[in-house]
């Protein structure tokens, strides 16, 4: 299959890119590529004209620089998942890059792509809502920030203008005592989640969550913030006074064997599986996805504090 | 309709071609080319049987336009052998069955020199995640990981030698 004729642009500058997106009429940016040119292959999309960000210097570069990790437009899944930083201080990122279609996809699929093509199947929206990151647009006034809450509008929707590109997630620095992880449930490597559940979590000295981000993948017609499953987590104490720092798995049965633990973790999950509005489709019921919703978000809290108790 | 001049390098060998924005990198290497060891298999970025080397990683090259390839070193499965004959990944393929009707083999193929450049010694797991994108629907992929394993033995037995022989040329 060939897409339908259209015609290519790759400007050297992002200023440049901004004014092609003025000027032209029914055009679309390309990063990577790996969601767009399947789509136009499929004649799903047809735009005149392509604007390829390839060539635009600075893009590239992931780094944490004034209490954020940015992470630019070209910067593909692979480069998260062999990040340095990534891996120690954004477990839920690399949990999140790894399980994105796959490695060969990877290579070239980019994160921020993932994120402004608005589809709520994709992985890393649910990820970045959790982690309460921003999405810098770069239109002809110059930058913006866009708080990730207000980022997604529904389906391929989202609060990027028509002139406007997304240059770079920032996701702000995690505090000491912070955890989080991402579980999918997928019939297959490559495929859609049938469910999947981002939570992050920061406990103080004393083992009580002071921050609790809660983000659902594939479970509504735009990413789902779980905001009732995040109040039910507020507050709640985890782990024994004095704190507890060890090995993953020691953390993991002090975390369980908490007083009222198993409660709170299961009321969360129940506020989070009450907030998804899951259509029915090859792969699954809509009861199926939403108890998928509840048995996951579970599985990601008890992940993401057990991070949180051994320091990341 | 404006064309592009493109220019690659395909198994060291430099190539020019113009070519339509819209073109596939697959098209340009089995059509303009004439390397068709690549195959075509889904065509919707799923199977990898079009899988090649685009500067080193290994990519679905029916979901890359050639423009998009300008100025890249790319890697088919036709670059594998050498002059002194087969890959060690190709007498894996061969020794351990790896393959009965082929098709995904030339993509297998592609992935599995990624990842033994990357890490000459995988785990069964390793080799098992870096090939979740290439589809065989007739092994059940237990002779391909064997084939790639296999491969990995083998290169790392060549290593070793060298290396022993460079040990032995500084004592005497």
């Amino acid at each position: 299959m060939i897409p339908a004729q259209f015609e290519y642009h790759a400007p050297a500058e992002v200023e440049d890119a901004v004014d092609l997106l003025v000027e032209l009429d029914d055009a679309k940016v390309m990063s990577g590529g790996q969601s767009l040119l399947p789509m136009m292959k499929l004649r799903l999309a047809s735009p005149a004209h392509i604007i390829d960000l390839r060539h635009i210097p600075g893009l590239d570069a992931i780094e944490e620089r004034d209490g954020f990790l940015r992470i630019g437009a070209l910067v593909t899944e692979t480069q998260l998942e062999e990040s340095a930083a990534v891996a120690e201080r954004y477990p839920i990122l690399l949990d999140t890059a790894r399980v994105i279609a796959d490695p060969l996809v990877r290579n070239r699929a980019t994160v921020c792509g993932n994120i402004a093509h608005g589809d709520p199947a994709n992985d890393h929206p649910a990820t970045m809502l959790a982690l309460r990151a921003r999405v810098v647009a770069t239109g002809p006034d110059g930058e913006r920030t866009i708080d990730i809450d207000d980022f997604f509008h529904g389906l391929f929707m989202t609060a990027l203008g028509e002139d406007e590109i997304l240059t770079e997630i920032q996701v702000p620095v995690p505090p000491a005592g912070s955890g989080g992880a991402y579980v999918k449930l997928e019939r297959k490597v490559g495929d859609y989640a049938v469910a999947g559940v981002a939570v992050q979590l920061t406990l103080d000295g004393e083992g009580k969550v002071t921050q609790a981000g809660v983000g659902l993948t594939n479970l509504g017609f735009a990413p789902i913030r779980a905001t009732a499953a995040e109040e039910t987590l507020l507050g709640a104490d985890f782990v024994p006074a004095g704190g507890l720092r060890g090995a993953i798995e020691r953390v993991r049965d002090a975390i369980t064997k908490a007083p009222g633990a198993d409660e709170v973790i299961a009321a969360a999950a129940q506020a989070a599986a009450d907030m998804t509005e899951p259509v029915e489709d090859r792969r699954g019921s809509v009861e199926y996805k939403r108890n998928m919703a509840r048995v996951l978000t579970a599985r990601a809290i008890r992940q993401a504090l057990a991070r949180a108790g051994a320091g990341g | 309709m404006e064309t592009f001049p493109v220019r690659v390098t395909v198994n060291g060998e430099a190539h020019e071609a113009e070519v339509e924005p819209r073109m596939l990198l697959v098209h340009l290497i089995r059509d303009e080319l004439r390397l068709t060891g690549t195959h075509i298999g889904c065509d919707t970025t799923h199977c990898g049987a079009c899988t090649v080397l685009l500067d080193g990683k290994p990519t679905k090259s029916c979901t890359v336009l050639a423009v998009q390839a300008d100025g890249a070193d790319i890697g088919t499965v036709e670059g594998l052998a050498g002059a002194d004959g087969m890959h060690a990944l190709q007498e894996g393929f061969w020794e351990k069955h790896g393959l009965q009707c082929g098709f995904c083999t030339p993509g297998m193929l592609m992935t599995g020199a990624a990842l033994l450049e990357a890490n000459p010694n995988p785990s069964e797991a390793e080799i098992r995640e870096a090939i979740s994108g290439n589809l065989c629907r007739c092994t059940g992929y237990v002779n391909i990981v064997k084939a790639v394993q296999y491969a990995a033995d083998k290169m790392g037995a060549a290593a070793a030698e060298t290396a022993n022989a460079a040990t032995d040329g500084e004592d005497s």
